[in-house]
């Protein structure tokens, strides 16, 4: 048996049963990380040695514990940034290469007190700052499906060591779709939670009214495990949502019987892939098999979330990357004086989409300029969340691909950042509205690359997407298929 | 109305980037190129439409004022680029 490609309610089940130990499940994953990690590129910096004491440690707990947690024992790969103590966090910069954060993020305390294994840090685009990860200061991450395209970004470490089975599940954030467009790229599951559904505390900021913390794992299953354990309230998080979580594993019934889907029309249009949009219409149809009823709907403000997005997302990274000053942490240039010590420390610390996202968010942010792009595109926002709030009151779930194209090969749009941003075209509206949404997979296209299809819901309605997901999900057997490394 | 350079570079100095002239040269055209794409949200009317704040509601949340973190001063001065007796060296502030 190929320990590391179980899935996390597998492995757990095992280790309970004392099938192996969490020792042996531990040294398999890093077995399988030596043996592709030359040409995945997926981990910033791999924590091998405290993974194996964690191990032993949670195969301890494991012999006194008759019930015990979903994640004890089980290997995470963890986005290089989220804070850990003990283990660098670069945030993919030459900023921060150094920097050894005194203390764990929310989530992440969670995850060691609850037994998780920390394998190690997955690479990103710098500061989150991309879509294909190719933006990280240290080295491109490459797709396990094809080694020549991108594995998708800024979460494009997690996606690709999960699909590569160098973890049993792996943490994400997103922000535009940086948990989303990675998993629908390297063919596996991605959640962006609720905004305020997990805590924010500890994680790197990039654009703080979008940031949301989120599970990337193997299967629809282990995905309502991993959101089980890492939501909550955090008094740390002044965004963080004061209400219960719900048990997300009971709503896997597989019965999506009169539940109502929309179809939104401005999400199938020209600059689509035909068979990404083939393979989706046809996984809805499935559905509909299944008993949903579906109908078309109408988003009328879609085609303005990009121009919104970047301007919203740079003002906030702006303001919030204003605090790498290179005095009291990270990269400090030698200059005559304070002014300059500053300007150099940035321009030298920051990679090329850092640098111009701060010049676009400080520029709309100055004066002369707020009111016709800040304030502009924070009224068009409250369209683009208006338009959902209308469609939901005919829908329950909304139904569109996660991109419009599959995996596309590194380089190809590095030089455009425009086309760039125009790869996150599906995503990025719900991350403006503070919504829900899942990536699954829905088949592969025909070159054999993973397709993605989204399924968005109401604020807290996470358990629905799980439900109408885990439906989908066992009706195909996409989730089954690895790539061949 | 196009970009121009020496709006980059006031922007540069606002942000606090020092830029090479290649720098500029490049950013004075890709941002222009982001600006007019972004321009289209003046096809919009959006006059009456209140600007976006939460995407959820939630009321601001107090707590008492107590000191809840351990100290970890070490641990905070490990990462210092240049630090002495216990202290963050900083460059002159004041001339």
């Amino acid at each position: 048996m190929n320990l590391a490609a179980l899935t996390l309610h597998e492995a757990r089940e095992k280790l309970r049963k004392r099938e192996f130990s969490a020792q042996e499940l531990t040294e398999a994953v890093f077995r399988r990380i030596s043996e592709t990690e030359e040409k995945l590129h997926s981990y910033i910096t791999l924590s091998r040695d405290t993974a194996l004491k964690e191990a032993k440690q949670a195969d301890e707990r494991l012999k006194t514990n008759n019930n015990p947690h979903s994640l004890l024992g089980i290997p995470i790969a963890v986005k290089d940034n989220f804070l850990t103590r003990g283990i660098r966090t670069t945030c993919a910069s030459k900023f921060l290469e150094n920097f050894i954060s005194p203390y764990d993020c929310t989530t992440v305390k969670k995850l060691r007190a609850s037994g998780a294994i920390i394998t190690g840090k997955t690479n990103l685009d710098e500061f989150a700052m991309g879509s294909s990860a190719e933006n990280s200061a240290f080295f491109a991450t490459r797709n396990p499906w094809d080694t020549d395209r991108v594995p998708g970004g800024s979460s494009g470490g997690s996606a690709a060591a999960l699909a590569a089975d160098q973890c049993i599940v792996a943490l994400g954030t997103d922000t535009g779709g940086s948990i989303r467009q990675p998993a629908a790229f390297c063919g596996v599951v991605g959640l962006k939670p609720t905004y305020g559904r997990v805590s924010r505390y500890g994680i790197i900021a990039f654009a703080s009214s979008m940031d949301q913390v989120g599970p990337m794992t193997k299967d629809v299953r282990d995905c309502a495990l991993m959101l089980e354990a890492i939501a909550s309230y955090d008094p740390a998080d002044s965004t963080s949502a004061n209400r219960p979580v719900p048990q997300y594993s009971a709503s896997l019934t597989g019965d999506v019987k009169g539940l109502r889907i929309g179809i939104p029309k401005e999400y199938f249009v020209s600059g689509i892939q035909p068979d990404v949009e083939q393979a989706v219409r046809t996984a809805v149809r499935q559905l509909e098999r299944n008993g949903a009823a579906i109908k078309e709907i109408s988003l009328p403000h879609t085609d303005y979330a990009v121009a919104v997005y970047y301007i919203v997302a740079t003002a906030e990274a702006s303001s919030n990357l204003a605090r790498y000053d290179g005095m009291r942490y990270g990269h400090r240039a030698r200059a005559k004086d304070l002014t300059e010590t500053y300007m150099l420390s940035r321009a030298e610390g920051f990679g090329p989409e850092v640098k111009r996202r701060i010049m676009l968010g400080t520029y709309a942010l100055s004066a002369g300029y707020y009111d016709a792009y800040y304030l502009k595109a924070q009224r068009v926002r409250t369209l683009i969340k208006k338009d959902f709030d209308e469609a939901f009151k005919s829908c329950d779930v909304i139904i569109a691909p996660t991109a419009p194209t599959t995996a596309f090969k590194i380089g190809e749009k590095t030089q455009d950042p425009l086309q760039m941003y125009l790869s996150d075209i599906y995503t990025i509206a719900v991350n403006l509205a503070g919504l829900p949404a899942i990536s699954l997979p829905c088949g592969f296209d025909f070159e054999g690359l993973p397709i993605g299809m989204q399924i968005i819901g109401k604020h807290f309605d996470e358990s629905t997407i799980f439900g109408i997901a885990y439906a989908y999900e066992q009706s195909t057997d996409w989730h089954k298929k690895k790539p061949n490394l | 109305m196009k970009l121009t350079r020496e709006e980059v570079q006031r922007v540069a100095m606002l942000a606090r980037l020092r830029l090479t002239p290649e720098d500029e040269d490049r950013l004075t055209e890709q941002l222009d190129n982001i600006l007019q794409y972004v321009g289209k949200l003046n096809q919009l009317d959006t006059s009456g439409i209140e600007p976006f704040t939460h995407a959820v509601d939630i009321a601001n949340p107090m707590r008492d004022d107590a000191i809840t973190n351990e100290s970890n001063a070490d641990a905070l001065l490990a990462n210092a680029p240049e630090q002495e007796n216990h202290f963050f060296q900083v460059p002159k502030i004041i001339e």
